[in-house]
């Protein structure tokens, strides 16, 4: 508890973290039911370029790294869908093509006018330099987030279990996927400053991935991946301040300690079942 | 007062018909059975129907019958077994037409959903994951969606294949109801026995409609001969038709 109540710096980083580990994980949850997982890690990489350019034009500003993420995040997902639509190349494959580019793209830019240090920051994050404007701009992005998820929840749910039957009865479908899209970059976006481009998937796939052992509804399945996240930001700050290890990785890391837990106790699906197997059921 | 008119219509796939040239009109209120080897094209049909297909050439006349009337039943629904959801819910998605985006569900709307999981007989399966259900209880629960969606025109594609004699004829009385409801009812069926018994009327389809009208008059032995006869594959070297359209 010490750090968080001796500096400020400290509680910043835990409220921002806590603001992404609410916004992100019911995102990664419908990207995993959608078998959408990597295309999440793709995109994540697709907004480094953008960012970059933001940097190379203003600097460490937020609001140029951000804008420019989300303008060229938003662009590679629909230039990725687009791509699949009207070519051979399924959307796996178009991403995959995206992302590998914009890497490399990212990087190049980075290193134009930036030093190692800062390709770090754009890579892993650097959470604990969030100030009150990198925070006010985490929060808000959760609160839109979680407003139109709340908005496209049905058509979403639906599309994943019977899209036949959704486009029977509506045409919400189309523009319901593009809205889950862009809330898909918009929370990377948030995400990036805190834990860089490479691991700011993680906050919102990790959690994601564990809920499945843990419950059977959607709803859920929400439920323990943001609890989750909280307590992996939680405990990942507070070891990283410990034993002076980057915070992002160390948030990652715990949250990854907590899927493998959940893999082996699981209620649902975890390993032990299979090793200390009960007695059947009367009926 | 007619629900739907085929008008010269032709569907089918990159140019090749898969139903060609149809003309007739379905009846407010009618049971039909539509009936033709695999590949006739009832399926495809359906699809024009529904409004997924559309026409290659000539048109479907839906009456004053909006794409909210019209509830559709799959050959093959696509749906996600692994998905986390259960029955209650998955019946209570037939409430999308009134309810839409964000409409609320009431009271009635339960009583609905669960006059519906009976109807079915599947009182107790509500809490039920949908991947644990068997062939028949999906097919139990996908009636029951369409039972709470509450529509005039009801298309069913091959609904009772694959699946149990208790469950087909538990499934048939609903479809005897709907009729008595005065919906009209679609169905494609293989089994010529069933239709003869429950089907007033039958369109017997080999890509062309070979006959159309009640069902002892169209299910003639030389009839279903000349249907069996049809080919099944598309003619790759096919020229364009030159049958007048109208």
């Amino acid at each position: 508890m010490a750090p968080f109540v001796d500096f400020e710096f400290m509680r910043r980083a835990l409220v921002g973290m806590f603001a992404l580990a609410i916004g992100a994980p019911p995102i990664g949850v419908f990207l995993m039911l959608r078998r959408m997982s990597l295309i999440g890690d793709a995109m994540a990489h697709a907004i480094l370029p953008g960012a970059a350019l933001g940097f190379l034009l203003a600097g460490l500003s937020l609001f140029a790294m951000a804008g420019g993420g989300l303008i060229v995040g938003f662009l590679i997902a629909i230039a990725a869908g687009l791509i699949s639509r009207s070519t051979p190349l399924k959307e796996d494959a178009s991403l995959a093509a995206f992302f590998l580019i914009s890497l490399a793209l990212g990087v190049t830019i980075v290193s134009l006018k930036g030093n190692n240090i800062d390709l770090m920051h754009f890579l892993f994050g650097s959470v604990l330099s969030i100030d009150n404007a990198a925070l006010l701009l985490i929060l808000g992005i959760t609160s839109v987030s979680l407003f139109v998820l709340a908005l496209i929840w049905r058509p979403l749910v639906l599309e994943c279990v019977d899209p036949g039957f959704l486009r029977s009865v509506s045409r919400a479908g189309g523009p319901a996927h593009v809205a889950f899209l862009g809330l898909v970059v918009l929370n990377l976006v948030g995400g990036f400053q805190s834990l860089g481009t490479l691991l700011a998937v993680g906050i919102m796939m990790l959690p994601a991935i564990t809920s499945r052992f843990w419950s059977r509804d959607v709803t859920g399945m929400m439920a323990v991946a943001v609890v989750s996240a909280v307590v992996a930001s939680y405990a990942g700050l507070l070891l990283s301040y410990h034993a002076n290890l980057p915070s992002g990785p160390a948030i990652i890391l715990v949250a990854g300690l907590i899927y493998v837990l959940s893999i082996a106790v699981g209620p649902f699906g975890g390993l032990i079942w299979l090793v200390l197997p009960r007695r059947h059921l009367e009926a | 007062m007619p629900e739907l008119r085929f008008r010269n219509l032709t569907l089918g796939y990159e140019r090749h018909p898969a139903v060609h040239h149809l003309d007739g009109t379905v009846r407010n209120g009618a049971l039909i059975a539509v009936v033709g080897p695999n590949g006739a094209g009832k399926s495809t049909l359906f699809k024009g129907i529904v409004g997924t297909l559309k026409p290659l050439a000539g048109s479907i006349e839906r009456e004053g019958v909006a794409a909210r009337d019209i509830a559709y039943l799959p050959q093959v629904p696509d749906i996600d077994r692994s998905f986390p959801i259960n029955v209650y819910d998955m019946v209570a998605m037939g409430l999308w037409g009134a309810r839409g985006l964000f409409g609320g569900i009431g009271g009635k709307d339960r009583y609905a959903i669960e006059a519906a999981i009976a109807a079915v007989g599947l009182t107790g399966f509500e809490g039920r994951t949908i991947g644990t259900l068997s062939g028949g209880q999906m097919q139990r629960m996908l009636f029951a969606r369409l039972l709470v969606q509450d529509a005039r025109v009801i298309v069913l594609d091959e609904p009772f294949t694959a699946i149990d004699a208790r469950t087909s004829a538990d499934l048939l009385e609903l479809v005897r109801r709907w009729h008595a409801e005065r919906r009209t009812v679609l169905a494609a069926l293989h089994d010529i026995d069933l239709v003869r018994a429950v089907f007033p009327e039958t369109l017997l389809l080999a890509r062309e409609p070979v006959a159309w009208g009640s069902t002892r008059e169209v299910l003639t032995p030389e009839a279903l001969n000349k249907a069996r006869r049809m080919c099944e594959a598309f003619d790759e070297s096919a020229e364009a038709c030159v049958v007048a359209a109208e």
